[in-house]
């Protein structure tokens, strides 16, 4: 958004500069003059509006990938609903690229499959609060945000031990 | 339509093969009472529809209590008094003969009588009749009598077990289904399939209805059926968790878990009005009510105390008391009808088992050495615990009677299985 307006600034200092330059010309030479100026300044403009969008294109682009390399998986300790540092900086990847754009997500939350199973569901739906949470609070508005807990309910490593359980505490942005 | 009508029939058929239930008993008492169970002759000629001793005998067997004679060691095949010959069983070691005879086609009836070989004495006769097309239920019946006559103890042979099987599917979501199947795991039906989560079963205090949470709106909501008529019916749709149904001892009241006004919390709805009453209030997870046999009070899971902990909330007074102080974790409580014996998920050095606590004596008796044991239900005489378990990477059903005796195991033929609820009696 900040890229847009700057670049919509640009645009209209260049008009008025160019309208400027065309009033004060008086004869034909003059108005040849003011005419080449008009149309180079015209063509500087639309240059300028060119960049500013393919920098915001690139911006977007730029936020993205950043989500993209983060992935939508975030990782919880035993027994916690915590954010590890390492998931609040993704979560802050999608906040930033949250803020550019309009659209609504689903927070999923999981626990691996010690302790029964309606306890974690309940641990489960504090994961995925836990996110919502943090993400309203960088600013994303709470209505984008829905949650939804599946307990242990749908592992994605179906094994024991804890290099299956760490996979399977997680809250999923969908 | 009949064949499409055909068609859905076997493919339920064959989701019931998969599901069913295989028992394995893996430890019985010290010294079972060895008993011997004739086949019950059958008097309507051609092949008998049910082998009805051999339902009795598996029940007597799974029991732990009983040791039954193996038929071929039997020397005679008597179905009446006079065709008795005590000798013949004492030969086998037999302490106890069971002989009976099964008559009619429609409705079918069931005689039995009951000896003790070494007083040569007739202890017991009895009669069971009803529909043909239930004549493994009628068969329970005969050992709950049976059951009942040699333990002091009332059978809870002729119930129902409720459970949720799945088959994993790795390319794409899960099959869950919602199973209903006799207490020794055969006639399994499936009630509900669903490619989203199903789970918490739970039980009508009648046995008529159940109760459970199903994911298939891809949001939790708890739905109570109709086992007779298949009738439906989604009693929540709240934002964030609805779970733990639980059916009031007078089947009035469900309680339930929601977190619609925050954190999770137990709330009261009156089935017939549908109003909502909350029960606790805490920014702690209260999850997993369940009622007291008298109905004056819930037990229910609580972390208020940083841990969850078993905690007893008083429907008159209103308030709420802890009940479990041993170890760091003990969730999800199940009372047995006595109103004191607690059957809980503990946690000891990092492994998750079933225990027994007793609401007398404060004291508290692991029951199993299985680990990541869960959602225990206790059989409706109290004498039996049902629960979930693993067994490699598979989920399975095991048992384990209330004073850690005896033990056995009840793995799917297929895919795993979880969420037991053992039924009430079920009134006939």
């Amino acid at each position: 958004m900040k890229h847009i307006n700057v670049a919509g600034k640009a645009l209209t200092l260049l008009f008025t500069a160019a309208f400027l330059v065309a009033c004060s010309s008086s004869d034909t030479k003059e108005d040849d003059d003011a005419a080449a100026r008009a149309a180079a300044a015209a063509a500087a403009a639309e240059e300028a509006q060119r960049a500013a969008a393919a920098s915001a294109e690139a911006e977007q682009r730029r936020l993205q990938d950043a989500v993209a390399s983060v992935g939508n998986v975030f990782y919880f300790e035993f027994d916690s609903s915590n954010l590890t540092p390492d998931a609040q900086r993704s979560v802050d990847a999608h906040v930033a690229l949250l803020k550019t754009n309009d659209k609504t997500v689903r927070l999923e939350g999981h626990t691996d499959e010690r302790g029964t199973r309606d306890y974690n569901m309940a641990l489960g739906e504090r994961r995925a609060n836990a996110v919502r949470d943090y993400m309203v609070a960088n600013g994303v508005a709470s209505y984008r945000i829905e949650t939804v807990s599946y307990g242990e309910e749908q592992p994605v490593a179906y094994g024991s031990g804890e290099s299956n359980w760490s996979q399977n505490r997680r809250v999923e942005l969908k | 339509m009949i064949r499409i009508l055909l068609s859905l029939v076997l493919t339920l058929a064959a989701f019931a093969a998969r599901a069913e239930l295989v028992i394995e008993i893996t430890q019985g008492v010290d010294n079972p009472t060895a008993i011997a169970v004739a086949p019950f002759d059958w008097q309507n000629g051609g092949a008998a529809p049910e082998d009805i001793a051999m339902v009795v005998q598996g029940d007597l067997a799974r029991s732990g209590q009983f040791a039954p004679v193996d038929r071929k060691d039997m020397l005679g095949r008597p179905s009446t008094e006079k065709e008795v010959f005590y000798r013949d069983w004492r030969a086998i070691s037999a302490e106890y003969l069971l002989i009976g005879r099964v008559s009619g086609t429609e409705q079918m009836k069931i005689e039995y009588e009951l000896f003790d070989v070494n007083r040569q004495t007739k202890v017991f006769n009895g009669t069971e009749t009803g529909p043909a097309s239930e004549a493994r239920m009628l068969a329970h019946r005969v050992s709950d009598a049976i059951y009942e006559k040699l333990t002091g103890i009332p059978g809870a042979f002729a119930t129902r077990l409720l459970y949720v099987s799945v088959t994993r599917n790795p390319t794409g979501k899960d099959y869950y289904r919602l199973t209903l199947a006799d207490s020794d795991g055969a006639r399994p039906i499936v009630l509900l399939e669903s490619r989203e989560p199903i789970l918490a079963p739970s039980w009508s205090p009648d046995g008529k209805e159940i109760a459970y949470v199903s994911f298939e709106t891809s949001r939790p909501a708890i739905f109570r059926q109709n086992l007779a008529t298949g009738a439906r019916e989604q009693l929540t749709n709240f934002q964030g968790l609805n779970s733990s149904p639980a059916w009031s001892p007078d089947g009035g009241t469900m309680a339930m878990v929601l977190s619609k006004d925050g954190s999770p919390d137990v709330y009261l709805m009156d089935l017939a009005s549908k109003r909502l009453t909350r029960v606790t209030r805490h920014y702690a997870i209260d999850t997993e009510p369940t009622w007291m046999p008298d109905g004056k009070s819930l037990l229910f899971t609580s972390d208020r105390g940083g841990r969850p902990q078993i905690y007893r909330y008083d429907l008159r007074s209103g308030t709420t008391e802890r009940v479990t102080y041993e170890g760091a974790y003990n969730a999800r409580a199940r009372v047995a009808q006595d109103g004191r014996n607690v059957v809980v998920v503990h946690q000891s050095n990092g492994r998750f088992h079933i225990a027994i606590h007793d609401l007398v004596t404060n004291r508290l008796q692991v029951l199993t050495s299985t680990e990541l044991d869960e959602s225990p239900s206790i059989a409706p005489n109290g004498s039996m615990v049902l629960y979930a378990t693993k067994s490699g990477d598979r989920g399975i059903l095991a048992a384990v009677s209330v004073d850690g005796g005896v033990k056995f195991r009840l793995p799917a033929r297929e895919g795993d299985v979880r969420e037991p609820a053992w039924s009430p009696y079920m009134s006939q």
